[in-house]
Order: structure tokens, then sequence, then C-alpha cells
């Protein structure tokens, strides 16, 4: 770290030290929680604390046999799915539209569509159980998809809309002006460019919903217990070796999606550094 | 001739074309608005309407007035000044004999006792004891025999206060306030004033958490600034794991690390400094670790943002014309940061005022936030009035925080913000 060109006096390289001695265990607390609760998982024992007693897979085991947490993990992909669909195609359309849209009320509109973002979620939650309980949409899989689209189609319209900015309008006067229909500018040209955007918001989304407890909390009945809400509660009743099986699976969830957003962010750069 | 006429012919054209041009862009913009079209509609049903039904229940006052309508149709001419009139007490006890015959009694006691504490008796007991309309012009006589409270005018008045169809009784609550027998707004008293404090001790971790994610997060962003990008590349896989990683992966990691059998206990009680394990969580301690860990990704990634935005050059000028490094410093590199420091300063603030699942975990009974307040009597005592006008407060809050922070990015490129 000492090839900072701007270090010339010993006091900036105390103070270049300190940045670095301080980053560092800031990085420590940052890092370390999550890498401290992996091991516990592949406890044989059946308390939580170092040093481990041996290892075994038997709270795996205990995950996969046991029809709650398998029952959680299916609701979770499949409200996490199912919303991430439904924000694409609303959220896409609305980013096309908005990249073209001219109004003095866009800034208005935008701000609104990205409400959803800021608002606190107990009060979009309260708010939801209040308005979806006479419709009979609480305690339903639509009930819950519907929600979790309004928070995940913000991200979607963001990282489409931020691709969009970049996207050479030019390209779909070409096309149109070689004779393709709006549909087939659309599907040649516009989407295989605008494709890395589209797929980062597909990632948001899904891990969105994936990570959402808070309305499930108040709008899940017994059948849509999501994995974020089974841990909620085994984190409040007592914490089993189970639930830290289930924080593995979470993370490694996590991290794939990522790892997938980082591929992305990598083959955009260099598109762009083969186009310039 | 054929000049003019030319030219005549031009300009129809060139008028034409215009208006033709206008219609083209009309027709583009009517598309794009119907492309935008669906989104909105969609967020109106599951967002825009949610939200505006709970700011409606923070005013709806309808309970007592579907459960005892001639009374509160009566009551409409009272003064408040004396005892109501007989036709009143009739009216009650009309209303009361009609209320337990279909069973919403208890719907007007469960209101008017938040406004008079036992309400909830006067009201069922009268109810139980009442078999029949009494004779006529003995109903005031009659009533306040089964129950004195009919023969007080505060147990009217809150009749009155409650009878609808909107209130600012919920809202008053809210913020600890009330109005006295004379309708004049004074402080609560003091067994019911709660929400200011909580509201206060909200304010207060989150600002404790905004300063110390400032604190963690500010050299984290310089050094991720500063380094090559290769490296510093490597180095933002430690703000994006953690940023990544559920919320409830990361709270349950910290109760493993702090509980009093937990990793950091067993390390200090092995290293020889402590003897007894210290309680490092379900209080504020654990509540202000967690929640810094899951923002201080919110505050570094705008700081690095606008950090990464600033030019070397700056302080190479300064150093050039003589400026100490620390000089150099506060004066040309740090006020540079302020739209970093204050766009992510804004944004964990925000994130932070409205935050449930974390201090519902590790926090005790005197750390809850605004928050899980609003859960309680949403789910557990079904006040909804008061949930409502809790959240309409820490709406007002957050939607004000949130107005700044655009003002703040606007024309900024603080992506950093979203999860980017």
């Amino acid at each position: 770290m000492s090839d900072n060109p701007s270090l010339r006096t010993p006091s900036q390289r105390i103070a270049w030290t300190a940045t670095v001695a301080i980053s560092t265990l800031v990085f420590i607390f940052l890092i370390a929680p999550i890498l401290a609760i992996m091991p516990l998982s592949f406890s044989s024992g059946s308390y939580l604390t170092y040093p481990l007693p041996g290892l075994s897979l038997r709270w795996y085991d205990d995950f996969i046999n046991s029809p709650r947490w398998m029952n959680s993990l299916k609701n979770s992909m499949i409200i996490g799915i199912a919303s991430t669909l439904l924000s694409m195609l609303l959220g896409t359309l609305a980013a096309l539209g908005l990249a073209q849209w001219k109004s003095r009320f866009k800034p208005l509109v935008l701000a609104f569509v990205l409400s959803p973002v800021v608002v606190p979620g107990v009060i979009t939650a309260v708010g939801l159980y209040f308005f979806f309980a006479p419709i009979g949409l609480t305690g339903s899989y639509l009930g819950l998809i519907l929600a979790h689209t309004a928070l995940a189609t913000p991200f979607v319209v963001i990282t489409v809309g931020a691709t969009l900015q970049s996207f050479d309008t030019n390209l779909a006067r070409a096309a149109a002006s070689l004779g393709a229909s709006p549909l087939q500018a659309f599907q040649r040209v516009i989407l295989p460019l605008i494709l890395p955007g589209l797929a980062s918001g597909a990632l948001f989304a899904f891990a969105t919903s994936f990570d959402e407890v808070v309305i499930v909390l108040f709008m899940a009945g017994p059948e849509q217990r999501t994995l974020p809400r089974e841990m909620f509660s085994g984190i409040r009743e007592n914490i089993s070796p189970t639930i830290t099986a289930a924080a593995v699976i979470l993370t490694t969830v996590s991290i794939i999606l990522l790892a997938t957003l980082e591929g992305l962010r990598r083959r955009n750069e260099r598109l762009k550094g083969g186009s310039a | 001739m054929t000049d003019a006429l030319l030219t005549g012919a031009n300009a129809s054209t060139e008028v034409s074309l215009k208006r033709r041009l206008r219609r083209a862009e009309r027709t583009r913009q009517v598309k794009a608005l119907a492309l935008v079209a669906p989104l909105l509609v969609f967020l109106l049903f599951t967002f825009a309407g949610p939200i505006i039904g709970m700011l409606w229940r923070a005013v709806d006052d309808r309970e007592v007035r579907q459960v005892l309508p001639q009374t509160i149709a009566a009551l409409a001419n009272w003064d408040g000044k004396d005892l109501p009139d007989e036709k009143t007490y009739v009216a009650l006890a009309s209303d009361i004999l009609v209320a337990r015959a279909s069973g919403t009694i208890a719907i007007a006691a469960k209101r008017l006792n938040y406004a008079l504490n036992g309400f909830r008796t006067i009201l069922t007991s009268t109810a139980r004891n009442l078999k029949a309309m009494p004779e006529p012009g003995t109903s005031k006589e009659a009533l306040g025999k089964i129950n004195p409270a009919w023969r007080e005018r505060s147990t009217w008045t809150t009749i009155k206060d409650a009878s609808g169809p909107v209130t600012g009784f919920y809202l008053l609550a809210a913020l600890d306030l009330t109005r006295n027998a004379d309708g004049a707004i004074v402080a609560a008293p003091p067994d019911q004033a709660i929400y200011r404090d909580i509201f206060a001790r909200t304010f207060l971790i989150s600002l404790g958490v905004t300063a110390l994610c400032l604190l963690l997060g500010f050299p984290v962003a310089y050094l991720l600034a500063t380094l090559p990008p290769g490296r510093s590349n490597l180095l933002m896989i430690f703000v994006l794991l953690p940023f990544w990683t559920s919320l409830l992966v990361r709270t349950c990691a910290w109760i493993v690390l702090l509980q009093s059998k937990g990793v950091v206990n067993d390390s200090l009680h092995w290293l020889g400094i402590i003897d007894e394990p210290l309680r490092l969580i379900y209080n504020r301690f654990g509540v202000c670790v967690a929640m810094t860990h899951v923002l201080l990704p919110f505050m570094i990634l705008p700081l690095y943002s606008s950090m990464k935005a600033i030019s070397p050059a700056y302080m190479r000028a300064a150093a050039s014309l003589g400026a100490a490094p620390l000089t150099a410093f506060l004066r040309i590199y740090l006020p540079q940061t302020l739209p970093g420091i204050g766009a992510g300063s804004l944004l964990v603030f925000i994130l932070a005022l409205g935050y449930y699942i974390t201090p519902a975990l590790v926090g005790g009974a005197a750390d809850q936030m605004i928050s899980y307040f609003i859960a309680l009597y949403t789910t557990e005592t079904a006040n909804w009035g008061l949930a409502s006008a809790l959240g309409a407060v820490l709406l007002l809050a957050t939607l004000l925080l949130a107005l700044a922070y655009g003002k703040l990015v606007q024309g900024q490129q603080v992506t950093g913000g979203m999860k980017n």
C-alpha cells in the first residue's frame, strides 16, 4: 500500500498508514460476523459456540428434512421469481417510457416511482395490511407477490434507466429507417443492447424480494412464510444451529447474485472499452 | 404570379411540416406515457392507495357514531355546559339496547376507552344492567343509577369528542397531546405521554448510528477512492458482500458473536480482560452495533462516489502552493466531499428512522424504535388509529428528509445509494 503517489512527507505517510489501519479494522467489522456464522453450521454440537466439538452436516440434514424450512425456501423462490418477472415487465416498460417522456412533471413521477424504496417498511406493510385484508389478498401468494413487486420495481427502473441513458437512440432510428417495425427494432436492436441492464435489474428485484421480511411478517399466512420469515421467528424463539445452515444457504445465494452482477459489470466495461 | 404561388405553396408545406412534426412529437409523448402508465396504475394499487388508506385511518373516527347514532345526533345540539337533556339520555338508552342486541357495544367501548380510561367499564356495565327502555321521563335518573358516570359532564364530552366522522385525536395522541374539557390542546397526562420519548429515542439512535457510519465509513471510502482501481475493486468486495447478505443473516451473526457465551465474550475472557461476560446484546449497544453494520455500506458507497470524482490535481495544486497536508485536506479535499457526506448521512439516517427488524431482534424493551410501536398497535392491540397516526408522523419525517436528499443529489451522480 506504499505506492500511493502523493506520499512525500512523513506526516502524510502516517496519515495514510492510519487510514489503512482503520479501514482494515472496518473491513474486519464488516466481514467477520458473516464469516463467523458459517463454520457453526457445520458443528456437530447443538450450541452456537467455539471451539466446535466436531464437524457434521446434521444441521443441513435437519434443514432439508424439515417441511417448515423447505416450504419457506420454496415460498421464497416462488414469490421471488414471480415478483421479479412482474417488476421486470412493469419496470422496463416504465424505464423505456420515461427515457422518451419530456415533461416538467417527470421528476415528480420519477420520485413517486422510486418512493417505495424510501418509505419505511413498516408503513408500507401496515398500509398493505389494511388495504389488502378486505379484498382477501392477505395470507395469499398473490398479495405478497404484488407487494414485493412494488418494492422491487424501483430498482429495475433505475438499472434499466441507467442503461438506456448510455443507449444511442440513433440506432433505433436507423433500424426504423431500414424498415424495421417498432417491435422488430426493439427485439433486434434495443433489447440486446440493454440486456445487461435488464439482467442486473432482475438480480436486484430478486434480491429485494428474497431478503424482504417486514411485509411478509404482516401479510403472510402460515402457508406463505418465506425463508427470512422463518429465520425471524427462529431468532426470536431460540437460535438453533439449523438457522445457521439457513444463513449459509442465504449467503450463498447472495454471493451468487453478487458474482453475477460483477460479471455483468465487467462485461459491460469490456464492451464499452471495445467500442471506444 | 408564379412566384407568389410558389412562396404560398412553400409556406403551406412548411406549416404542414411543422404541424406534422408537432403531431409526431405528441404521439411520441403519448406513447411514452402509455409505457409508464401500467407501473403508475400498479403502484397506485399496491403502494399509494395503501398508504393513503393508512393516513385516512389516522383521522377516521366513525366507530362511536356507528354504534351510538341517536346519541351522537342528540348531542349535536348540546352546549357542553350542563348535563345533556332527557332526550339525549333516551337516545343513549335506546342505542345501548340496540348495540347490545347486535353485539357492537365493544367497538364503541374500545374507542371511548382510548380517550377516557375506564369508559369500557361504564359502557359495558350499563349495557349489562339496562334491561329495557326506562319509563318516559326517567331515563336520566335510571342511567345515573346504573352508573354514576352518566351524571358527570366529562363522560358526555368524551362521547361528543368521539362523534366523528373525523378526528385529530390520534394525531394529537401520537404527539403526546390531548384536548381538555374545554377543547383546548394541552399536554397529555404523564402516564399516557410516551410517544415523544419514543420519537426522541428513534432520532437519537438514528443519529448515533449515522455518526458511527460516517466515522467508520469515511476512511474506508477514502482508501477505496485513492487506491488503484484493481486493488480497490478487490477491497470493494468487503463492502458489497455484507451489503448483499440478508439482513437476518447479519442480525443472527451479531447475536452469535455478542451473546454471553459468544465469540467476543469468550475471546475477552480468554485474553484475561474480563472475568464476567459482558452484556453486549439485547440492549442499546447491540442495536447500535448491528444497525451500524447493516447501514455502513449505504454510507461508504455515496462517499466513495463523491471522492472518486475529486481530481487529485487539486491536492497537488494545494501542495505546490505551499499548503501543509492537513491544511490541504481540510480546505481543499474535505469541502469537496461534503455532498457525499450529506447524501450518505441523510440516506443512513432515513433508513435508520424506519428500522424495525434489527431493534426488534437485538434490542431490549427500552431500545424499541417507533416502527416497533406501529407494528405493535397494528397486530397486537388493534389500535389502528394510533398505529396510523404514529405512521403518519414517521412518514412525514421521512419524506421531508427524502426531499432534502433529493435536492442534495440533484445533478450529482450519487448512484451509490442504490444497490449498485
